[in-house]
């Protein structure tokens, strides 16, 4: 057979399909076998059923075996092509250079025939590879080699690379003492954990012996039968109130507290040679980062520990072992201590000559707009049943602070692109500030609903493996620029080269700023 | 404006398929009226006044309107698909970036001898990006031209 010829996958795949699908059929048909039994009259079920039966396995049958005639792959020079289907027809290209492993697996029926389901991956990130199900041992194993030699004359395995530097060098990035992780707990302040416990003691105030919103219970309980407290009575009544307020404060701190201890304690984040190793209390799973790998970086903060400087460090990667793609590299840091991790992965933080740029204004007015009808629906609303008290004030109150955070989320936002990275900064009281490396971008995608066109702003998306970069509202000419301008420097580029180096390839290092304290520069 | 007026229209076929589509839609709802205007007797035309415009639009506007929004543009090693009536979107993709590439064919896209190319990227958003109304012949010819810009690229 010609090495280049259209194959089809072995023929005992038929078998294997066909006893699984009897396999899957049995129950069924001993079920309606039964209820037709259980009538009584044998007849029926020769008469009716086993006819039925026969159809159905007999255009299961066919329609496996039409798939199969249907189905070819075909080793070509530079691609692997599988065309299939019935009524529809597919065909996917996967080129070699871009198949990362050929995984060979075998399930309990396919390894009585000895055939295995052959997986090519890629990086894909709809977890969509290419697989072909089944092949024989022997043409799975030379696929795999096929593939190999084909990529070996691309590129030498990064894999390999790895592998041969077995010295174990290790360095401490980032780990947190004792204390950090007490501050970090108090800083966790869980109003959850009051609301939960607020409304189960509301809900469940029957269950206790008496009424704890009963301030003149409180007083006599704390008064005690003397009642030589009752002539303090405003008194009494506010530190009935005080106490209240401290033990559910005393309750969110604790749980607050005890949760960041659980899931922190001894956090450390180490340099490998393979990477970065993240580990902790609860994740014990000593998750390695390989830096190459580092898509982007995510730095956020809460609105109080901002004060106090305090930020987290996340990385968006592609580590294969875990479903999530956010990592915490440093949960509780400041900007001093992230600075070099930032630059380990091959990053940098944002210098102080970054051209930091804001989106549209009209974006924001006309997301003001939007807001204002919809909450004057909700006071007309209220006019209607007839309750003003509520309506009007608190409708004028939400419509000045919805004023207020429409334009301070105007004066915050704002992204950057530099030679190498592209920023975008996210949100006013709790900011967040996201980095990506300009050449490992994936795709550029300008978006704009019908409110945006008419008044001309777009939001723009871009593709990341792991994530996503999001800048909303931007002026439309500033989109299509900044799209421009990012698909140059992808083009540089090749995606296998993408995932071999690190980060951003570092440049000169340039003077830092506190990447989110800065004040953009007005564009 | 954004430089829309390069962009290759889809073949004029796809106009003719998304009208069979929509043909399909509104048949459905003319039976559900017919049902209707039976059902409840005395009112002639409450349901199929409204019904039958809708129709009208789902045959005639609507396939043109989405016709005219949708384009592509294969340049400078990038692929670009333009769609979206109301909610636009521009989409671009460097073939250094393309993972691995499908044609794809539909039965009623068999019929009116379409495809539609599917390329796949690493990222979690448009993870994959498909561009519908193309020849089948087209469709392959792209899928060599992205493929053979990618070997060529590659170290």
């Amino acid at each position: 057979m010609r090495p280049d010829a259209p194959r089809r996958t072995d023929p005992r795949t038929f078998a294997v399909t066909a006893l699984s699908l009897a396999g899957r059929t049995a129950l069924p048909l001993a079920v309606g076998a039964y209820a037709i039994l259980d009538e009584g009259r044998a007849s029926d079920l020769v008469t009716y059923f086993l006819p039925l039966v026969f159809v159905l396995i007999g255009i299961n049958l066919l329609v496996a075996y039409l798939r199969w005639t249907r189905l070819t792959y075909t080793v070509g020079e530079e691609d692997i092509r599988v065309e299939s289907g019935l009524l529809s027809r597919a065909a996917r290209s996967v080129p070699f250079e871009r198949i990362q492993d050929v995984s060979l697996e075998q399930k309990l029926l396919a390894r009585v025939f000895g055939l295995v389901e052959v997986r090519f991956e890629t990086g894909a990130g709809g977890g969509d590879d290419l697989k072909l199900a089944y092949l024989s041992e022997n043409e799975g194993e030379r696929l795999r080699e096929t593939v190999r030699a084909r990529r070996e004359g691309v590129g030498e395995e990064p894999v390999a690379a790895d592998a041969a530097q077995s010295s174990v060098e290790t360095r401490v990035l980032f780990e947190m003492s004792p204390r950090r992780i007490v501050t970090f707990g108090l800083f966790e302040f869980s109003l959850a954990a009051v609301a939960v416990i607020g409304g189960a003691a509301q809900q469940f105030d029957f269950l206790l012996p008496f009424d704890i919103w009963d301030v003149d219970l409180w007083q006599d309980r704390l008064a005690g039968s003397g009642h030589w407290l009752t002539g303090l009575g405003p008194w009494m009544q506010a530190v009935g109130i005080a106490l209240a307020i401290l033990s559910l404060g005393v309750l969110g701190f604790g749980t607050g507290l005890v949760r960041t201890v659980l899931r922190e304690w001894d956090f450390r984040l180490e340099r490998t040679d393979k990477g970065l190793r993240r580990r902790g209390l609860l994740t014990r799973t000593d998750l390695v980062m390989p830096v190459h790998r580092v898509q982007a970086l995510k730095i956020g903060t809460g609105i109080l520990r901002r004060r106090f400087g305090w930020y987290s460090l996340k990385v968006v990667s592609l580590a294969s072992d875990s479903g999530s793609a956010n990592h915490d590299a440093a949960p509780f840091a400041q900007m001093r201590e992230i600075e070099p991790i930032v630059r380990e992965n091959g990053f940098e933080l944002p210098s102080t000559n970054t051209d930091w740029r804001r989106g549209s204004k009209r974006y924001r007015v006309d997301r003001y707009l939007l807001g204002l009808a919809l909450l004057a629906g909700i006071s007309l609303a209220g006019l209607a049943t007839g309750q003003f008290a509520m309506a009007l004030p608190v409708a004028f109150l939400a419509a000045c602070l919805l004023g207020f955070y429409e334009f301070f989320r105007w004066r915050w936002d704002c992204h950057a692109i530099d030679q190498l990275q592209v920023y975008s900064r996210h949100g006013w009281l709790a900011p967040s500030l996201s980095i990506g490396s300009r050449v490992k971008l994936q795709s550029v995608e300008i978006r704009r609903g019908p409110l945006a066109r008419i008044r001309g702003y777009a939001d723009l998306i871009l593709g990341l493996a792991g994530g996503r970069l999001r800048m909303r509202g931007l002026p439309a000419g500033q989109a299509r620029a900044l799209s421009d301008d990012l698909l140059e420097s992808m083009a540089q580029l090749d995606f296998s080269e993408t995932m071999e180096r690190s980060g951003s390839s570092t440049s000169t290092p340039r003077e830092i700023t506190p990447a989110i304290h800065s004040t953009p520069g007005v564009a | 404006m954004d430089g829309e007026e390069d962009l290759t229209p889809l073949d004029p076929a796809y106009k003719s398929m998304l009208r069979l589509q929509s043909g399909i839609v509104a048949l459905v709802l003319l039976i559900g009226a017919t049902v209707g205007e039976v059902l409840i007797p005395g009112w002639t035309g409450i349901f199929w006044i409204p019904v039958l415009a809708f129709a009208a639009w789902l045959l005639i506007r609507m396939p043109m309107r989405r016709y005219a929004a949708r384009g592509y543009s294969l340049v400078e090693g990038r692929l670009r698909v333009v769609r979206g009536v109301l909610f636009h979107s521009d989409t671009v993709v460097p073939f250094g970036r393309v993972q691995h590439i499908d044609v794809d064919q539909g039965p009623l896209e068999r019929a009116f001898g379409l495809a539609t190319l599917t390329v796949h990227t690493a990222g979690t958003h448009n993870a994959s990006v498909s561009l519908p109304g193309l020849t089948h012949a087209d469709a392959m010819a792209m899928r060599e031209d992205i493929r053979a810009a990618l070997r060529h690229k590659a170290p």
